[in-house]
């Protein structure tokens, strides 16, 4: 991505002269740099639909982990190999908003697990007929 | 503008050490990509908003069915290999662009398209399934957020297929100019970002729900 302010000006001039390969632009990718994110995310995927559909791994914690692993590890591949990100483009500035979500994402996320989860470890239990009874 | 950019490709060959802030000047419609990724990730936050109700509320099934009793696997992985394909053959719309081959791009773009519209398809037959089973976002708080999530995912691939088909208009009528250039690569980030959400999907909703 850091060549690419200048890039359509780049290509306007490229067209008439030379077939360009597209390899050493970042800002749109290279065929190689998409087909490995593609391949990886094939990978990525498979996996963890066939450990839940094949029930492979007998406990249930382990699948979990692996899936929600397997996950956060593809979300990284899309980022570098489709959406191009990289700590220069934009001079920092993308990378940096990025980091700041993932950092409000956090919060968010286990901020709301963490206290949701004991708000409801800490209310009365209540039997099925209790609950159906509620107003 | 063109001296501009000569005297800037001189500075690249002798490898000026600023290179990156020298660049910045150039070309203010440079910020538009820096500006969409600040929206993509205003709206990585709703849906971690939703993600987060997802997660409190996912386990309340009111005595209804669970995640395991509706979600038909095989049907999802179908629809997350659609969203791939549409992905990567958007990558290739790219590269066609940045070899100035409108006919390639335009094709590529339709294919992306239909792959998308596959995905949405799949999905409304899902959620009509669901509903038809006395499964709608009515009967439990793990369905109202199931339905919240997912069919926010779903609006956003609907409006990105309306950009994709505003833009192959746009396109074909007046060529892959500088400008159309440029919104294609914002599509193409809002297009690889919702592809991005929808492994958070399968992952934490599909199949952590299935696994129980």
């Amino acid at each position: 991505m850091s060549s690419h302010p200048h890039a359509p000006a780049h290509h306007n001039a490229g067209d008439t002269h030379h077939g360009h390969d597209g390899g050493h632009d970042a800002a749109h990718g290279s065929f190689k740099g998409y087909m490995t994110g593609f391949v990886l995310s094939v990978i990525l995927t498979a996996i963890p639909f066939w450990l839940v559909m094949s029930g492979a791994i007998d406990s249930k914690l382990l699948t979990a982990v692996l899936v929600m692993g397997l996950g956060a590890v593809q979300i990284v591949v899309h980022m570098i190999y489709f959406l191009h990100m990289n700590p220069r483009s934009e001079g920092g500035w993308t990378i940096m908003a990025l980091i700041f979500t993932i950092v409000l994402v956090g919060i968010l996320l286990a901020g709301s697990l963490w206290i949701m989860h004991h708000l409801n470890a800490n209310m009365m239990p209540m039997s099925p007929e209790m609950m159906k009874n509620m107003p | 503008m063109i001296s501009k950019t000569r005297t800037h490709q001189a500075a690249l060959a002798t490898e000026n050490p600023e290179f990156y802030l020298t660049d910045k000047d150039h070309h203010p419609e440079g910020s538009t990509m820096l500006g969409f990724w600040l929206y993509l990730m205003s709206d990585c936050l709703i849906f971690a908003t939703l993600f987060a109700v997802y997660g409190v509320l996912g386990r309340n099934y009111a005595a209804g069915p669970s995640p395991a009793d509706l979600f038909d696997l095989p049907l999802v992985a179908v629809n997350t290999a659609m969203l791939l394909f549409s992905s990567i053959t958007y990558g290739f719309a790219m590269l066609w662009m940045a070899r100035g081959a409108k006919l390639q791009t335009l094709s590529w773009l339709a294919v992306t398209g239909v792959f998308g519209a596959i995905f949405l398809a799949l999905e409304l037959y899902e959620f009509s399934h669901l509903i038809h089973a006395g499964a709608g976002p009515q009967r439990s708080a793990f369905l109202s957020s199931f339905f919240t999530l997912v069919g926010t995912h779903g609006l956003h691939v609907t409006f990105g297929i309306v950009w994709l088909i505003t833009l192959m208009v746009q396109v074909s009528k007046y060529g892959l100019t500088q400008e159309n250039q440029r919104r294609l690569m914002c599509l193409s980030m809002f297009w690889h970002f919702l592809d991005v959400v929808w492994i958070g999907v399968f992952s934490f909703v599909y199949l952590m729900g299935v696994l129980g």
